[in-house]
């Protein structure tokens, strides 16, 4: 408990030093820090479709952070995120397609749920796979597998399941039982019950890595490989269940958005969800409940960078990029404390 | 001492003059939501805000801009300027059917100007433009300038907007030279397609390499790839959506504009006369809502003999005695 406090102080002067660093770049573009930070905090809780809008933005970040999170934990770095999630959204949608007799609408948000997850676990189990069988490097194939995800929905968009009516690059509509009801008090954004659903998915798989043989085992290669075979672990099928986890959780970035927000799939829908989840699960420095504050917190720049545009007159949405990397880099450099101490003690 | 004595009725008549002043200023509010390439987009963002900026300096409204971080940022952005009670909100691309639709509801008295889509609210004027029409024109053009009798086209993504153009421009194409051989490249298939200069210059040489002549580019920023190779190859590029003529001189042919800037600065007109009219506007070769642009930069490379010939081609369309091939069309009887 002590290290878990004691890495989140260090998450939290990382996040500060980035925010002041961003702060003092605003006041030397002419523009106010308090207001720059005022415009942030309002456009983020001012009114509840604020704050409905910056739960939409945080949710896929939960899931995103958590693809990154759970194969850090067995040594692998899942880049693929963005293409993981491509694949759930457009299998959330596929389902709406093939299920669209299921009348009742538990049975179809899980209908639609299932395919999502499995989808985009398969999108995470083919580099894992690769990992294990042929020792491919995962970053590679990841990324590989992005551009495949990115032209294979394309594709399936346009050709297969694209709505006639619609002159864009959109999917049918799915039936009505597949709509998840938004919140009243949201005034529009939307985002309903599932946001509680994924905070509590976040503890589940905290507990799961924690307390079961299985989380075990992935630590367990993640920490040593050898050792942990040595123990009788197989780390081929830590690497392959722990991408297949990974895939099916930015897979289900296919329930906020399809099943959530738009009720269809749109070519481009996603605000680098994938990648924006690495910096999620860095800031969280692996800690699996650490997702939540890190990825409220980019929902809350994501949603602020618009704001920025409108109420300011020096800066843009820009500068909330240059503050998401700025506190990347702060979180980064308390890295370089530790080296410092290390060397003084020697 | 004197001053002291006058000092609140300087403060109140200058808080009233003050107060007069940015009254007038502020007579009109107009909100400019710009899709994520934003207004340096050399090409369709940027012509909607130059359209907006005449608007202020000739009209003398106020305006703001703003850039979508993302394709969910419209519906908040569009929002916003509703609540800040700007008396008119333009939404600029396709993205934002949908969320000018639901603000469109939210707000049944605020006027809205949607670009590129039919909103088919009582409160939105939409403008869509025959984007087949203008490529069609441009298509011949490129034909009569390619001996060797290949042409090509590079699109950005591969969506039905873009297939749009190339349907109109092969069609031109065909009918100056029958037996033209149409070379085509996308980009890609993510919005990345927009904003990529090198791989747009390499299918750009890729295709000089395999004979086009003239090469039609409908991919937003990354059409600069493209002007880049006709420079280095000596050949010619067509640009898209602003008047793109000036960006290498002599190497590009001619630019199939799309007015957006016009559309943007009439619906501003129309509200500062109050007389905003909602519903849907096609703007073709008829209204000069498309066209091929023609100044000083490419005045030697279009001759006084292409001229004529694109004159009596653009009269058949607007007669109706040629029909351009209209994608969006062929797609919904498929």
């Amino acid at each position: 408990m002590n290290r878990m406090m004691k890495a989140s102080l260090k998450s939290i002067a990382g996040v500060l030093l980035g925010l002041t660093l961003a702060l003092i770049v605003c006041h030397f573009a002419g523009e106010s820090p308090w207001k720059v930070l005022k415009v942030l905090f309002q456009s983020s809780f001012g009114s509840g479709y604020d704050f409905g809008m910056t739960l939409f933005y945080a949710a896929p970040l939960f899931l995103t952070g958590l693809a990154v999170s759970i194969p850090i934990r067995a040594g692998l770095f899942n880049v693929g995120g963005e293409g993981q999630l491509l694949i759930g959204a457009l299998a959330a949608a596929y389902a709406g397609v093939v299920g669209k007799n299921i009348a009742s609408p538990v049975a179809a948000v899980l209908f639609a749920t299932a395919f999502a997850f499995v989808a985009g676990g398969i999108w995470g189990l083919i580099p894992g796979i690769l990992k294990a069988k042929r020792g491919s490097h995962e970053v590679i194939t990841t990324i590989m597998m992005n551009f495949i995800a990115a032209g294979l929905s394309s594709y399936v968009t346009l050709y297969l399941i694209k709505d006639p009516e619609s002159s864009q690059a959109e999917t049918m509509l799915l039936p009505e039982a597949f709509h998840l009801k938004p919140f009243e008090k949201f005034a529009g954004a939307p985002m309903g019950w599932l946001i509680f659903v994924l905070i509590a998915l976040v503890f589940v798989i905290h507990y799961w890595m924690w307390n079961s043989v299985r989380g075990y085992e992935l630590k367990a290669v993640g920490e040593n490989e050898k050792a942990a075979e040595t123990y009788g672990i197989s780390k081929q099928s830590a690497w392959m269940f722990a991408m297949f986890m990974a895939g099916g959780m930015a897979g289900l970035v296919g329930v906020v958005e399809v099943l959530g927000n738009a009720h269809r799939f749109k070519l481009g829908f996603s605000a680098d969800y994938g990648f924006v989840g690495i910096a999620v699960a860095l800031l969280a420095r692996g800690n699996i409940l650490g997702i939540i504050p890190s990825a409220l917190l980019f929902g809350i720049l994501q949603k602020g960078s618009a704001s920025l545009d409108l109420e300011t007159d020096k800066v843009t949405r820009d500068l909330s990029y240059i503050i998401q990397g700025l506190i990347i880099l702060g979180v980064v450099a308390e890295g370089l404390f530790e080296w410092r101490k290390k060397a003084k003690n020697a | 001492m004197n001053i002291f004595k006058y000092r609140p009725l300087v403060m109140v008549s200058s808080v009233f003059l003050g107060m007069l002043l940015t009254d007038a200023r502020a007579e009109l509010k107009v909100g400019l939501v710009l899709e994520k390439s934003g207004k340096d987009d050399k090409s369709f963002n940027a012509s909607a805000y130059q359209g907006l900026k005449r608007a202020e300096k000739e009209l003398g409204v106020m305006t703001k801009t703003v850039e979508a971080p993302d394709n969910s940022a419209y519906e908040s952005l569009q929002r916003a300027f509703a609540e800040k009670k700007f008396d008119l909100i333009v939404a600029i691309g396709f993205h934002q059917l949908e969320a000018v639709k639901k603000n469109a509801e939210r707000f049944p008295d605020q006027k809205f100007l949607l670009v590129d889509e039919d909103a088919k609210k009582p409160n939105v004027r939409s403008v869509m433009f025959e984007e087949h029409e203008g490529s069609y024109l441009v298509g011949a053009l490129a034909a009569m300038h390619a001996p060797s009798g290949k042409v090509g086209f590079i699109g950005g993504m591969d969506v039905p907007l873009i297939r749009r153009f190339q349907m109109g421009y092969e069609a031109g194409v065909k009918k100056v030279n029958p037996k033209a051989q149409l070379i085509v490249n996308y980009l890609g298939v993510t919005g990345e397609a927009w904003n990529n200069p090198p791989k747009a210059k390499e299918q750009a040489l890729d295709q000089f390499q395999r004979g086009a002549d003239v090469i039609y580019v409908a991919a937003g920023n990354s059409g600069m790839g493209v002007f880049d190779a006709a420079e280095a190859k000596k050949k010619l590029a067509i640009g898209v959506d602003s008047n793109q003529n000036w960006i290498k001189p002599g190497y590009v042919l001619s630019s199939m504009m799309k007015r957006v800037d016009d559309s943007v600065f009439e619906t501003v007109k129309m509200m500062k006369d109050g007389k905003f009219t909602p519903g849907l506007v096609r703007v073709g070769l008829k209204s000069k809502g498309v066209d091929y642009a023609l100044d000083q930069h490419n005045d030697k490379l279009v001759t006084a003999d292409d001229r004529k010939k694109l004159e009596a081609i653009r009269a058949d369309i607007i007669s109706g005695k040629i029909k351009v091939p209209d994608y969006y069309i062929s797609m919904k009887k498929k």
